[in-house]
């Protein structure tokens, strides 16, 4: 039965014999472990489409859904978060693996003739892994993605001539970025590119088989058949890969950060990490040198890539007999990982709570007072009785949190006013993957510091992160105008620190005391 | 390539097979059992709906079934919607009212009050059913489903739609 079915397919369609032709191609027996990469590149293509499916099976691709639904993804559905972890480590460790293909095909000299056409339609696919790196980055629509993506539109701007057709081709209108550009990138990240992609990876697998996996400079032995031997080693190779990236998945807990929010000037925009030596190089290039950074080099380096196998055209293969060649490989890689490590040194460290209002400091304090943590912890996989805030997103309105801390936190809460609570029930909803770790990451001094400013009502006249008045001076940078010493005299009697101010006296308990001035002298910038 | 290519000895080649046989369908595996939960679990996180007010009992003539139309909030995937929704209530007694979903039992119509035949019927496979909610014809393969019920003062609160059991 099964074996007449299997003729009946064969004799229709000539499957069978189809795979077997594909599987017993000849290859030259100097092959291994080295050309698993090529193998490895195309399953991650294929993790990569079959969890970008499943994202959009939960998905809504619009600026106005997107987090939200994203969000969904990561705190109610079973999986969630693995899905979303295969897609974006899946991306990363796809540069990685592309990168070392090419690395191995350079190092073999295996771009030369008669493999031109096959170097050249590799690097178009490296330029598309990028490009499907580039637009992904915008789809979780938070500040991460908006403010990288506002920088790319803004480098696109300036291509000399062309820079206005390509911002209104990226969907931008008056240098903003909104619902056409998210359109766009969409539209680009899960039909054009897979499309195209797949595309050339059936051509460029083509021409291997067309032209024969390249022999090393001298073949001893006989030729061997692609299978099983070297299938094998693919697929230990690819099951290697996998084994990294399902535990990238489960343990590297990729944020979700804040909503995108075009106001934040708090945020310090970075790209992907294979695009940080891109954006460390404009650090060199000022004014009209500018493009000689966002486009000269890199187009440069584009077209040396791509043309590789016609500027080297020596025979040689044996890297002894390469110096130049691998000369300007080594050059490559000092210059790529150069600009990527000045990237992350130079980036600023900046603890999640910098930006909260003394509200929101004094918020946490509370959360920690009623002892909420007593059942609700909030870094993830921590077991407690209640939700995990780490793990799920708080959706409640203010009422119903307000009286479930009312009735949940009994005495330890016996003490917090109702206005307290309101503004806890305010400041829960607004923690995000970015900064829920500050319930517990907050040093309490700082936390304790924001309750009596909180109780003694400084917001009514003073001013910290955006929040309270301006009758009495703001507060953000008072460590840098005055000392510890001159702040506590200054509460004590402030007329004799300032003569003439119309801020009363403080006598603060010694506690209290070394509470405020902490969160004071924390209030740097 | 004048040198004819060689293949591993049988032993060897059934070990490579069975390997790389084995990696692949532990990879599937790794795959397909998220991906079931993924698609097959449903939200993680979920909650009875919240009571709703729909109607005023004393303005509910006994034993004549009237369509309410209340404001409803409901969670749909990733949103929080503000929705119409419809009930079919018939006062019962002084302080009694029941509350039919207006949703058919057998393929999800809406039902609606025919006064001349006294019955519930749907529009669509011509399910009838009677006022104590009892499929009287049709294909329908049960009641109809009924809300829970609070009356609070005179005012009738609407909770979770109870599936009615199969006749």
């Amino acid at each position: 039965m099964i074996k007449s079915a299997r003729a009946w397919i064969e004799d229709r369609t000539g499957l069978e014999s189809g795979i077997n032709h594909f599987l017993n191609e000849d290859i030259p027996a100097s092959s291994g472990w080295h050309q698993v990469f090529g193998s490895i590149a195309m399953f991650l293509f294929m993790v990569q489409v079959f969890t970008g499916i499943m994202l959009a099976m939960n998905y809504a691709p619009t600026t106005s859904e997107a987090h939200s639904s994203l969000r969904y993804i990561l705190t109610e559905l079973t999986a969630g978060r693995l899905m979303r972890g295969l897609h974006h480590w899946g991306a990363s460790m796809m540069i990685c693996i592309v990168v070392l293909h090419m690395l191995q095909v350079f190092l073999w000299g295996a771009y030369k003739k008669p493999r031109e056409a096959t170097w050249m339609l590799g690097v178009v696919l490296l330029l598309l892994t990028l490009g499907f790196g580039l637009t992904g980055y915008l789809l979780p629509w938070d500040n991460r993605a908006y403010w990288g993506t506002v920088v790319t539109t803004q480098i696109a701007a300036k291509a000399p001539g062309m820079g206005p057709y390509i911002l209104t081709l990226l969907g931008s209108q008056d240098g903003q970025i909104g619902a056409v550009t998210f359109a766009r990138f969409y539209g680009a990240h899960v039909l054009i590119l897979p499309a195209v992609t797949a595309l050339l990876i059936f051509l460029h697998v083509y021409l291997v088989r067309r032209h024969g996996v390249a022999p090393a400079p001298v073949e001893t032995a006989p030729p061997i058949k692609f299978y099983p031997r070297q299938v094998f080693k693919d697929t230990v190779a690819i099951f290697v890969t996998f084994a990294v990236l399902f535990s990238l998945a489960v343990a590297v807990r990729v944020p979700l950060g804040k909503l995108a929010d075009p106001t934040d000037v708090s945020f310090i925009p970075r790209p992907e990490w294979y695009f940080l030596f891109l954006f460390e190089l404009l650090k060199y290039f000022e004014g009209p040198l500018e493009i000689v950074g966002s486009m000269v080099l890199p187009g440069i380096a584009v077209m040396l890539l791509f043309l590789t196998p016609f500027i080297d055209r020596g025979k040689a293969i044996r890297l002894r007999q390469r110096t130049g060649a691998i000369g300007v490989l080594l050059l490559a890689v000092i210059g790529w990982g150069g600009l990527t490590a000045a990237a992350l040194t130079s980036t600023p460290h900046r603890d999640a709570w910098k930006g909260f209002s003394a509200e929101e400091m004094a918020a946490v304090g509370n959360f920690r007072r009623a002892d909420c943590w007593k059942c609700h912890a909030s870094s993830p996989g921590e077991s407690r009785p209640g939700p995990n805030l780490a793990d799920i997103a708080v959706l409640r309105d203010r009422d119903w949190l307000v009286k479930h801390f009312k009735d949940s936190s009994g005495e330890a809460g016996r003490g917090i006013r109702d206005i307290q609570w309101k503004q806890l029930a305010t400041f829960l909803p607004k923690l995000d993957d970015d900064n829920v770790a500050s319930l517990h990451a907050i040093p309490q001094s700082l936390v304790a510091g924001a309750l009596v400013y909180q109780q003694n009502n400084c917001g009514a006249c003073h001013f910290i992160n955006g929040v309270g008045m301006k009758t009495g001076p703001p507060l953000n940078g008072v460590a840098k105008r005055w000392d510890r010493k001159w702040m506590e005299e200054h509460f004590v009697d402030p007329d004799s620190k300032s003569p003439g101010t119309i801020m009363p006296a403080y006598k603060f308990s010694p506690a209290d005391m070394t509470a405020i001035l902490d969160y004071m002298m924390y209030l740097t910038e | 390539m004048s040198m004819k290519s060689t293949s591993p000895s049988e032993p060897r080649r059934g070990f490579l097979v069975a390997s790389i046989t084995g990696l692949m369908g532990i990879i599937s595996a790794a795959l397909a059992l998220p991906t079931a939960g993924y698609l097959l679990g449903g939200s993680k996180h979920k909650r009875p709906a919240d009571w709703v007010a729909a109607g005023d009992i004393a303005k509910l003539e006994p034993n004549v079934p009237e369509q309410i139309v209340f404001e409803r909030v409901r969670r749909d995937g990733w949103k929080t919607v503000k929705e119409k929704a419809s009930a079919w209530m018939i006062k019962t007694g002084e302080k009694e009212v029941v509350a039919y979903s207006p949703v058919c039992t057998h393929l999800g119509c809406a039902v609606s009050w025919d006064g001349a035949a006294k019955n519930f019927a749907c529009p669509c496979h011509t399910s009838s059913f009677g006022t104590d909610g009892k499929v009287l014809a049709g294909p329908a393969p049960r009641a109809l489903d009924r809300f829970d019920i609070k009356i609070d003062g005179t005012t009738i609160l609407l909770g979770e739609i109870r599936q009615s059991d199969k006749a």
